[in-house]
Order: C-alpha cells, then sequence, then structure tokens
C-alpha cells in the first residue's frame, strides 16, 4: 500500500480525494509552508495508513468500522444494547434475547410474516396440529364438545422429514461412529475457550424426540424456564414430572457429582410421548387452544440430547460452553460469534432445509414491495452482524452513515428524523428523505397503564364511590396529552386492555371505552372535565375535599421512576390530578421495594406494561382475571382485581376458539372493566422505525420473532451509498495545525531569546 | 525494602475483608436474594417455587452472615458472605449469576479497557508534563497567562462533552474514525484514536495546571537559583532539577493509577463500544450480578493496594533520600 496523498486547494478549502497518487504538496501558507507541508503528510500518511492501509482497501470510507473484506458482503448491520442473559430456549424469555433463539431454533410453528391478524403457519410441523378431545376415561370426543366436558386435548404434531441440524461439534462423530467430544477429560477442555475450538463437527436429522427433550427440559431442576410454573398447570403429568427429575438428579448427582447428566429419555410422563420418529402428542388438561401459540416460541423448539450430553461434561460449564451461550438448531441461521461485550454473529446455516418466502400477504403489500421475493428460498442474507451499541447517540450517527441498516427513534433523534404534520401524521424529514431512508410504523402488541390497588380501601374495592372516583381520575388524565409530550406522538389512546391487531379489539365507535371517551367527529374524544369533577363529586369528594379530613384527598402515587425522565413525567401526573383539585404524593422507591409493595398489595397507584406473548385476547385479559391477583396468588393480576362475572367469563372465553360467540363474550367482559376502571387504560405504543433504501422485505411484525430470514439487503447500493456519505473532510485538521505552528512560533522565539539572556 | 512490601501485603488482608464486609452490606441493602431471583428469571410468570429453585442453586438460600441452625464454625461459614468471600483471596472469582465465569469474562475484558488506558495515560502525562513545563519556563508571560485561561476553560467543561463534541466533529463531520466499535490487534488502532484524544484533551487542564503549580513551586527553591547561578541552560534547569524535584508530587498521584488502568472507564466504553471492564460493574449492579460486583470491588481494592505500594517504592527511585523500613 503507497501512503500517497494529494493535498488539493479548492474553493472549498482542502479536500482529500479517495483516489491515491504521489505526494505534491500545493499548499501555501507563508513562511511555515515546510513546516506545515512535513507535518500534515506525517500524520496524515499515518492516520491514512492506519486507517487504510491496514485493512487494505482503498474505497473503505475511513469511518467505516467494519473490516474492509465486509464490503460489498451480503451482511445485515444491526445494534444490540443489552447482551442477552439466556440462549437456551428453556429459559430464553426476553425479547433481546429471542432476537437470537428465534433465528437459531425452529420450533413446530410459527407466524406468518405477512398477513394479518397474525396468522399461525407450520414451520418444521407439517401441518397444523388439530386437539383431539378425551374425556377422563380417555374417550374421544367430537370436535364441538362443550368445554367443561373436555377433560385431555392431546395434541399430535408431525414434523417434517429430512431437516438438518447446523454444524456442532456434539454431534461429530470417528470413523467408528462413536460421538468424538462426549468424554472429553479436562485436559481437552482445558484449551478450549470456544465452540470452534472443537474442530470437528457434525449434524444429524432433526427427530421428533428431540421436541419432546426440549418439552421435558422445562422441568429440569438445573434450569429456570419462566414457563414451567404456567406449563404444569396444562400439561398432564409436568409438574409431578418436575419434582421427580430433582429426586433423580439428587441421586445422579452424589455419584457422578455436579454437573449431573441426566438423559431425559429416560424418564417419561404422561404429557408428552413419541409416537415415532417423526411424530410426537402433547396431552394437556382440558381444551388450551393457545398451546398452539406456545409451539410457535423458542420455548418448544427441538434440542438434541447429543447436545445436552456434550455441554454437561465437567469443565464446560466453568469455560461458559453452555446451551445458554450456544445454541444448537435447525433455524436459518447459526450463532457463530458470541462475544456479548462487542458482538454477535449469525450465519447461514449450511444445512437449512430451506423455505421459500411468502406469496400471499395484506393487500396494500405488493404495492409496497414487500412480494418481490414471493416464492424465492430464504434467507437471502448470509451473515447478521449486532454489535453492542450501548448509547443512543453513536448508534444513531452510525445508522445516519449507513452502518446500520435499521435504526429507532430515540426521543433525541426524534426531531431530525420525523415531523409530525397538522393531521398528526408522522412523515421523514427532508434529512432523511435526501439519504431515501424510509419510515415504517406499527401499533405494538402491548399495552401501558396506570393501575389501581382494587385492595386499597380508597381508590379500590367494589363500590360506587370507590368505581367513580376511578372514573373521574380515567377521565382526568389526558393520554392523548402524554402521547404527544412524552412519545413525540407514537401511541394511541387505549380503550380497554387490547391492543390492536390481537382478536377482540374492536375498530370505531363499538370499541371506545363509553365511560371516558364520546364517539364525535369520527373518532373518539376526551370526555370533559367537568364530568370528571361530577363524578368526583358523586363519589363524595366535592371539589377533590375529602369529606373525612375536610383537606383536599390525597392519592399516592408508587413508582419506581428515577432519573431525569422521572420529573417532567411526575409534574405531568401532578397537573392530571390537580384538574380535580386533588392532591398526588408520589413515592418513589428503587425497583425491588417497588415490587415487593406491589407483592404485598400495598401499592396504590402505580404504572405498569404488558408485551403479548402471543396474540390472543387471553393474553391481556387473564392481567385481570381474579385468581391472577398478585397480592394473593403472586399472579400477573398487579391491580388484584376481581370480578365474579368477569372472571366466570374468562374462564369461558380463555379455551374458545374465536368467532362471534366468543367476541360476544370479550364485548362482555370489556364492558364490566370499563365501567370497573381498575385501570386508567393508557397507551399503547407505536413502533417507528427507520429503513435504509438498501434493506428490503421489512414490514413490522411485532408477534413473529424469526423474520430475519425473510431481510434482504443491496450490499453494493450500500457500499456506494456509505462512500458517497462518508468522505472524510481534512481541511480543518491541517488548519489547525497551521495555526498550531503560528502560535508556537512567537513562543520558540522568546525561548531562544530567554537562553542568550544572562541570568537573572 | 521486602519486609516493608511484605508488611504492607499483610495489612492488606483486613482491609479486603472490611471492603468484602461493606460491599456485601451495601449490596444486600438494597437487593434481597428475592429480588436478585427475581431480576434474573425475568419479570414475566415468576413464580414462588422458581424463587427458591434459583437461591438454591446459586447459593443464596443460606443466611448472610449468621447460620444459628448450623453446629460450631458452620454458624460463620455457612453463610452467603463466608461462602461468596473468601474465595476471592485466591483469586477465584466464582460464576456469575447468569452462569459466566467471572474470571475469563475480567481477563477477556481488561485488554481493550487497557488499550484505551494506558496510550491516554502515557501520551496523557507526556503531554499534560510537557504543557505544565511550557507553562513554567514562560511563567508570566502571555503564554502562561492563556495557558492557565486555556486550563481552566478545558477544566470547566464535563467529560461528557468532549466525548459527543468529539464524535460529532471528528466523526460525524469530518468522517475521519469510526463513532465507536473495537477490533483486535493492530485493527484496534483506528477504534482508539479518537477515545484516546479525547481522553487525552479532557484532562489536559487539570493535569496541567496541577504539574505547572508544582513545577513553579519548584522553581522558587534555592537549588534552582543555584543551578542557574551556575549557569545552567533554562532547558538543563527545567529538566534536570526542576521536573526531578517535582517527581514526588507527581508520582504521588500517577503511580497509583497505574494498576487501576486495567478497570477502564465507564463513559468512554460505553460511548465508544468498547468491550473492556468500563461498564462490567455497572451493569452487574443494573442485574444485581452480586458475584461480578464483589469480584470487582474486590479487584479494584487489591489493584489500588498494589498502586499504594508501587508508589511508595517510586519515591525510592526518584528520591534517594526515601529509604523504605
Amino acid at each position: 500500500m503507497i501512503f500517497g496523498i494529494i493535498l488539493e486547494i479548492s474553493a472549498s478549502g482542502l479536500q482529500f480525494p479517495e483516489n491515491n497518487g504521489n505526494l505534491v504538496n500545493n499548499l501555501a501558507v507563508g513562511e511555515f509552508r515546510d513546516l506545515v507541508k512535513n507535518t500534515a503528510t506525517i500524520l496524515l500518511s499515518l492516520f491514512y495508513a492506519s486507517v487504510l492501509g491496514l485493512s487494505g482497501c482503498e474505497r473503505q470510507a475511513w469511518n467505516n468500522p467494519y473490516p474492509t473484506t465486509e464490503a460489498e458482503a451480503n451482511i445485515l448491520y444491526s445494534a444490540f444494547d443489552e447482551r442477552p442473559n439466556h440462549l437456551d430456549p428453556a429459559q430464553s424469555y426476553a425479547s433481546n434475547e429471542i432476537e437470537f433463539t428465534g433465528q437459531i431454533y425452529e420450533p413446530p410453528l410459527e407466524y406468518h410474516y405477512l398477513q394479518r391478524p397474525y396468522t399461525l403457519i407450520p414451520l418444521a410441523a407439517e401441518t397444523l396440529p388439530v386437539p383431539v378431545y378425551l374425556d377422563e376415561q380417555g374417550h374421544t370426543l367430537p370436535t364441538n364438545t362443550p368445554i367443561d366436558k373436555i377433560a385431555f386435548s392431546v395434541y399430535t404434531v408431525k414434523i417434517q422429514k429430512g431437516i438438518q441440524y447446523q454444524p456442532h461439534p456434539a454431534f461429530a462423530r470417528d470413523e467408528a461412529g462413536n460421538y468424538l467430544y462426549h468424554h472429553l477429560s479436562a485436559e481437552d477442555i482445558e484449551n478450549a475457550f470456544e465452540l470452534r475450538d472443537f474442530p470437528r463437527t457434525g449434524t444429524r436429522e432433526l427427530e421428533a424426540g428431540d421436541y419432546v427433550y426440549q418439552i421435558k427440559r422445562l422441568a429440569h431442576p438445573k434450569l429456570h424456564s419462566p414457563i414451567l410454573g404456567l406449563m404444569s398447570e396444562y400439561i398432564v403429568g409436568l409438574n409431578d414430572y418436575a419434582k421427580r427429575l430433582a429426586q433423580e438428579y439428587e441421586k445422579l448427582a452424589a455419584v457422578q457429582g455436579e454437573p449431573a447428566y441426566l438423559n431425559l429419555h429416560d424418564y417419561d410422563f404422561e404429557g408428552v410421548r413419541i409416537v415415532d420418529r417423526y411424530t410426537y402428542q402433547i396431552k394437556v388438561h382440558g381444551k388450551y387452544p393457545q398451546l398452539l401459540y406456545w409451539l410457535a416460541m423458542p420455548f418448544f423448539a427441538p434440542i438434541p440430547p447429543e447436545a445436552d450430553k456434550f455441554y454437561t461434561q465437567p469443565g464446560m460449564k466453568e469455560k461458559n460452553l453452555t446451551l445458554d451461550w450456544y445454541p444448537v438448531g435447525t433455524g436459518p441461521f447459526m450463532l457463530t460469534v458470541n462475544n456479548p461485550n462487542r458482538e454477535m454473529i449469525l450465519e447461514r446455516n449450511p444445512n437449512f432445509h430451506g423455505q421459500t418466502y411468502p406469496t400471499t400477504g395484506e393487500p396494500e403489500d405488493a404495492a409496497a414491495g414487500l412480494l418481490v421475493d414471493a416464492g424465492k428460498m430464504m434467507p437471502f442474507i448470509d451473515k447478521a452482524v449486532y454489535k453492542l451499541d450501548k448509547e443512543s447517540i453513536p448508534l444513531w450517527n452510525k445508522f445516519l452513515q449507513g452502518y446500520y441498516d435499521t435504526s429507532g427513534i430515540s426521543s433525541d433523534s426524534f426531531d431530525q428524523a420525523v415531523k409530525i404534520g397538522a393531521d398528526g401524521e408522522a412523515a421523514l424529514t427532508d434529512e432523511m428523505r435526501g439519504q431515501n431512508i424510509r419510515l415504517v410504523t406499527s401499533v405494538a402488541t402491548s399495552t401501558s397503564y396506570l393501575g389501581f390497588n382494587m385492595l386499597d380501601e380508597v381508590v379500590g374495592g367494589d363500590s360506587e364511590r370507590a368505581r367513580k372516583l376511578r372514573q373521574a381520575i380515567a377521565i382526568a388524565i389526558d393520554y392523548e396529552e402524554f402521547i404527544t409530550i412524552f412519545t413525540n406522538g407514537r401511541g394511541i389512546s387505549a380503550q380497554g386492555p387490547i391492543p390492536p391487531g390481537i382478536y377482540g379489539y374492536r375498530e370505531g365507535e363499538p370499541g371506545i371505552n363509553p365511560y371516558v371517551y364520546q364517539w364525535r367527529g369520527g373518532k373518539p374524544q376526551r370526555r370533559g372535565i367537568e364530568e370528571a369533577k361530577r363524578l368526583l363529586s358523586e363519589a363524595g369528594y366535592q371539589g377533590g375535599i375529602d369529606p373525612e379530613t375536610g383537606q383536599p384527598l390525597i392519592l399516592y402515587f408508587d413508582s419506581p421512576m428515577a432519573g431525569p425522565g422521572a420529573k417532567p413525567y411526575l409534574d405531568w401526573m401532578l397537573k392530571q390530578f390537580k384538574k380535580l383539585e386533588v392532591q398526588l404524593v408520589f413515592r418513589n422507591t428503587d425497583y425491588n421495594r417497588f415490587q415487593e409493595k406491589m407483592l404485598k398489595g400495598s401499592a396504590q397507584i402505580y404504572r405498569w406494561g404488558w408485551n403479548a406473548d402471543y396474540p390472543d385476547p387471553e393474553n391481556f385479559l387473564f392481567l385481570l382475571y381474579g385468581p391472577n391477583g398478585k397480592a394473593k396468588f403472586k399472579g400477573e393480576n398487579a391491580s388484584n382485581y376481581a370480578s365474579p362475572e368477569f372472571d366466570a367469563l374468562f374462564e369461558k372465553m380463555k379455551n374458545m376458539d374465536n368467532g362471534p360467540e366468543r367476541q360476544a363474550m370479550i364485548d362482555r367482559m370489556l364492558a364490566i372493566v370499563r365501567r370497573d376502571a381498575p385501570w386508567v387504560w393508557g397507551l399503547h405504543p407505536k413502533a417507528f422505525g427507520l429503513l435504509h433504501s438498501w434493506y428490503t422485505n421489512a414490514k413490522p411484525n411485532q408477534i413473529a420473532n424469526n423474520t430475519l430470514k425473510y431481510k434482504r439487503v443491496d450490499p453494493e447500493l450500500r457500499a456506494e451509498l456509505r462512500a458517497q456519505w462518508n468522505r472524510p473532510v481534512l481541511w480543518p485538521i491541517v488548519l489547525l495545525l497551521v495555526i498550531f505552528v503560528i502560535s508556537i512560533v512567537p513562543a520558540v522565539q522568546a525561548f531562544r531569546r530567554r537562553e542568550r539572556m544572562a541570568a537573572r | 525494602m521486602i519486609a516493608y512490601i511484605i508488611r504492607r501485603i499483610l495489612y492488606a488482608i483486613p482491609i479486603l475483608i472490611g471492603v468484602n464486609l461493606i460491599t456485601f452490606a451495601l449490596f444486600f441493602i438494597v437487593n434481597s436474594p428475592d429480588d436478585m431471583a427475581r431480576m434474573h428469571l425475568g419479570m414475566k410468570r415468576v413464580t414462588d417455587e422458581a424463587i427458591v429453585k434459583w437461591k438454591q442453586d446459586h447459593g443464596y438460600d443460606r443466611p448472610l452472615v449468621y447460620n444459628g441452625d448450623q453446629p460450631g464454625l458452620s454458624k460463620v461459614t455457612d453463610t452467603i458472605f463466608f461462602q461468596n468471600s473468601v474465595r476471592l483471596f485466591v483469586f477465584d472469582f466464582g460464576v456469575a449469576d447468569n452462569g459466566r465465569d467471572i474470571g475469563f469474562d475480567i481477563s477477556q475484558r481488561m485488554w481493550p479497557s487497557l488499550a484505551i488506558a494506558l496510550p491516554t495515560f502515557l501520551t496523557g502525562l507526556l503531554v499534560y508534563i510537557t504543557f505544565a513545563l511550557l507553562m513554567a519556563f514562560f511563567r508570566a508571560t502571555y503564554i502562561d497567562v492563556w495557558g492557565v485561561i486555556l486550563c481552566v476553560m478545558l477544566m470547566s467543561v464535563s467529560g461528557l462533552f468532549y466525548i459527543i463534541g468529539g464524535q460529532y466533529l471528528i466523526s460525524k463531520m469530518l468522517h475521519l474514525v469510526p463513532i465507536s466499535g473495537y477490533d483486535d490487534g493492530v485493527h484496534a488502532f483506528k477504534f482508539l484514536v479518537l477515545p484516546v484524544l479525547i481522553g487525552i484533551v479532557g484532562g489536559v487542564g487539570g493535569s496541567s495546571r496541577w504539574y505547572r503549580t508544582i513545577f513553579l513551586e519548584e522553581i522558587g527553591k534555592d537549588f534552582v537559583r543555584t543551578a542557574r547561578a551556575k549557569g545552567l541552560r533554562e532547558t538543563t534547569v527545567l529538566f534536570r532539577h526542576v521536573l526531578k524535584n517535582g517527581m514526588i508530587p507527581i508520582l504521588t498521584g500517577v503511580v497509583v493509577a497505574i494498576p487501576l488502568l486495567f478497570i477502564g472507564s465507564l463513559i468512554t466504553e460505553s460511548f465508544f463500544g468498547i468491550p473492556g471492564l468500563g461498564s462490567y460493574t455497572i451493569d452487574a449492579i443494573g442485574s444485581q450480578d452480586f458475584a461480578i460486583v464483589r469480584s470487582m470491588v474486590f479487584l479494584g481494592s487489591v489493584l489500588y493496594i498494589i498502586g499504594l505500594i508501587l508508589t511508595d517504592i517510586s519515591y525510592t527511585l526518584v528520591d534517594p533520600r526515601i529509604r523504605l523500613q
């Protein structure tokens, strides 16, 4: 590499052309010319050498953080700000974990990428499993049997043949067919720090037994599966199985020491069984249609026992060689680099069985270019590189420079990216449009609400007084204002617990909460504060005065919020209550104490939220189901709301198939909770995403987690635009050097003068 | 001197026990084992059984510091404090609550920290001393006055501003280096230029002004006047007499920092995406991972003690009058 540099003086200053040449200095800045020339040459040459020379590419922009070998590679670049804690599908639940496990593991089912409402389709399964209902004696029942007559449901899952696992050392065998790495000595493991330190790999065909093995792993005593409690209520015998495994493990550990290898195929239970090589069955209590949604989550992905055996060898865990760190799947990608302190890399699984891009979608998908790849083999990218970038400013700037293909929009950069029109519609700013950046928005399948503790003497309970107090507060808290001020318009006011996109949500007038809104001008309009004051008076708090004390009513808001963002929010909340002349007192605590208060049921008003696990109303309405009360039953009903009518409807509704009957039931349940107002329904957040022009096939999907395979990038266009956007600008550096030299000359002269002076 | 060092090392043991005890107390005042379990198990669908199981598996089902159910010495040893602390003294950091080997993580993350801290430290020292000597040399001239003004101005600016401003100017506007990121070996150079430069510039104000004060104090002493009276050149006076005699106060602040270079800087590493140790402790506090917190606090204490011992030793090297006994 020649480090030649041409410095040219142009109208705009010194430019630094990309092409190399001989060093020619046309700079003329008086008597410091030589000095400037030499200094600039040395510095810039060194600089150029370090940035480009070492990486061996001349086209590469200097600020490119990636290796030059990747310049035009078919790689998707993204970022993460928090390292995933778990990649073991039995334990992983957080969204930042499923972002990776979703691409690696293949559960039996998945969601259609384009269709809405969200629709389940087979992934590794051949077809969607249809449950067979049984009575107590095990006799098959017709499909239209009433729910209370169904004792068990049996789901038979038939998986596709010929699916292979990614290459992995757990499958590697020697010539005699014995596993190479299943009996490693301490010396063998001593020099292994990563999976690639085991040079030989193998694979094998996916079997139904692998799915059964994983379901058994949910009950493994050394794993902490977050869904064990829930699944134990449904999968027949899982609870007892967990206890049995704990006992067996103790016995084994006493002999083998820790960690002991528990071959789960040696221990069976009623709830799950292998039918044949490609078929398995899950038996659940009663009717539980939501099981199909769980079958689309990595909890129900296959785990080969070989991998379990491989990772359970003594010494592996100490080297971080665990299934929690190095997943083994059949999906389109495999995790080849897992250094969550820096980067995580997913690469195309060479053994992937192949899948084609969907050929159907919503009517507008074709016009949006989302069906261009219809029927083509996926995945489209070779690699996805996720870089750790904790701070929003560098992340945002790297997106603008083209070094990330997509970005969310933080509050700091919102005004730079988006302008909200008079009609409330979000549009890109000229700067974004100038870079051909696209904006995609979608309402998240989640809800953020303000809850009342129904066990509280003042705001809780089923009395008319408390109900009217809650309704008054619900009207007074102006969530439309909140959305404008605190989320830059990224959200819609909630009319109930169910967000759009989930069955049971109703659009338009039938879907509004009549206790807080009226339907005017074709849209919901918040009722006036006078109405709230009237309700407050009817509740016995005339003018916000508590009749017991004769003083303004004091309510308590328990919040774990801290930091600079908390004060504006709390001030705003104070203002909302002030509209009713009610005094709000904040009880700020750390998150642990807040959790404790919620568990004890000692909070009064709090803020909470919920993200959908699956697109079913049951997953939201269970948050208000009495037997799920947090204080009494440690469930997810944080408000401890209990309504016999609601609970009875919920028990019927939760296991029903979607249809008019279910919708009517949901409508009735919503009417009950809207009237009782255990929550101020808050908002459903709206996700805004920015996409570069080279990034396509990106349709927001709030439920599916295995969407990487659909994405496509145009690396050539990206490389071209990156180079165009990131031309180095050097004249300020040279100018700075010149100023430095000019300023140092008088000092040098003074130094010389002083040196010649006689001592004083 | 060896006896002195051994004595200092022995003194360190009760200090480290004390540090451990305080860390332990502070951590468990804020976080209970139940809170830790809840945090690690996730916030959704966490059952009481799962919490009990997690605590058992991670050894947090024992009493904190005293186990009245156990006989004899086990009353003290079968506790969370003892079980978690004693291994630290042989530098066995154990496993983090998320299952990662802490020693391995530290060994991986300390090098990127060092890659920023060492050049920043060495180059910075050179720049600060040079600038301070320059101001001392031109004392009471416009260079000194403007130098001090510049120092005060630089001191007055927040470190975060240097980072954000530097990234904006150098990376975003001029496109000269990547905004953030890291790579191994020589490829790390382009990622380190900016954080090192910002680290140096950010420290110029305070350090140069402090060193200038030291040098000016030395310049006014009799031996300097004598040196000048002998007809020595001003540079000789500065480098051979003033700088050498000003080294003790400089070393006091500098040598103690050398071992701590491994620990890294939270903000710099966070903004520049450097996978160092800077954010390791903070992340662990956020995720309530006591295993990492206690290890990092212990390591920080050990390094600080080593730094203090090295400082004492360095005194003997620059000032022959000092003897360690």
